[in-house]
């Protein structure tokens, strides 16, 4: 089965965990993620001036660690990213911010990539609050 | 066949970014064509009132995004009976013609889209 993982909750909220978690077993069982898309707060999984201290769980790496491991398709949502600080190089430059906070396997683009997975889906599956 | 999707928006206007990304992610689908519906729930009827201030607030106005839905071919708008009901809303007062579901219905309404996003 195909799905698509949105996630809704910041890095350090549970939400994250289980979302992570989720897509984990999604593959361990032979399944397979056509997209991970972060939205609303969830944009801020993709943050890399994300700082965990060293003994608790840095779920930020975790996911793109899982995400460059398997290679996936993750995007996040540019316009939540951008109001919430969240720039990738050309937006940085675009901008004329001086700093970088999403860097690859991170895209930024449009909420059209979330509807566009979801249609190529058997399911969406969506973590974290509302 | 594209799959519909019911976004459910559960924020008042005045309550952060989620009512605004919950109506983005609608008018997104609706630029593709996609059968897209919203429910309007709980704090989310809110965002039905009309004439508010949100410039008072430093803010900027929904009601522009919400009377786009039609124009991106957004026709099926509901809100909840019991929600209107607690907050003391008028049905007739509403700046957008929603459909009043109670909670039944909305309980029959969820079972026809084949997506149920909360945003």
């Amino acid at each position: 089965m195909k799905f698509t993982i949105a996630l809704f909750s910041p890095a350090h909220s549970p939400a994250s965990r289980r979302a992570l978690r989720f897509a984990e077993a999604v593959l361990a069982n032979a399944h397979s993620i056509e997209r991970i898309f972060f939205y609303r707060e969830g944009v801020y999984n993709a943050s890399h001036a994300t700082v965990f201290p060293q003994d608790e769980l840095d779920i930020a790496e975790a996911w793109t660690t899982f995400v460059k491991q398997h290679d996936l398709d993750a995007v996040v949502c540019i316009s939540a990213a951008l109001r919430r600080g969240l720039l990738d190089c050309n937006e940085s430059q675009r901008y004329s911010r001086e700093t970088i906070t999403v860097k690859a396997p991170w895209q930024l683009s449009g909420l059209g990539q979330l509807h566009e997975a979801v249609q190529q889906s058997d399911r969406l599956v969506c973590f974290g609050d509302s | 066949m594209a799959k519909s999707m019911l976004i459910i928006s559960r924020q008042a206007p005045w309550a952060g970014m989620s009512a605004r990304e919950a109506l983005d992610a609608a008018l997104a689908g609706g630029a593709f064509d996609l059968p897209i519906a919203l429910l309007f729930m709980e704090d989310g009827v809110f965002q039905l009132t009309s004439s508010q201030q949100p410039s008072r607030l430093e803010q900027k106005d929904t009601s522009a995004n919400l009377q786009a839905l039609s124009l991106f071919g957004i026709e099926h708008l509901y809100a909840s009976k019991v929600s209107l009901i607690e907050r003391g809303m008028e049905t007739h007062a509403l700046h957008l013609p929603v459909k009043v579901l109670t909670s039944e219905e909305i309980r029959s309404l969820l079972r026809t889209y084949d997506l149920v996003v909360t945003l």
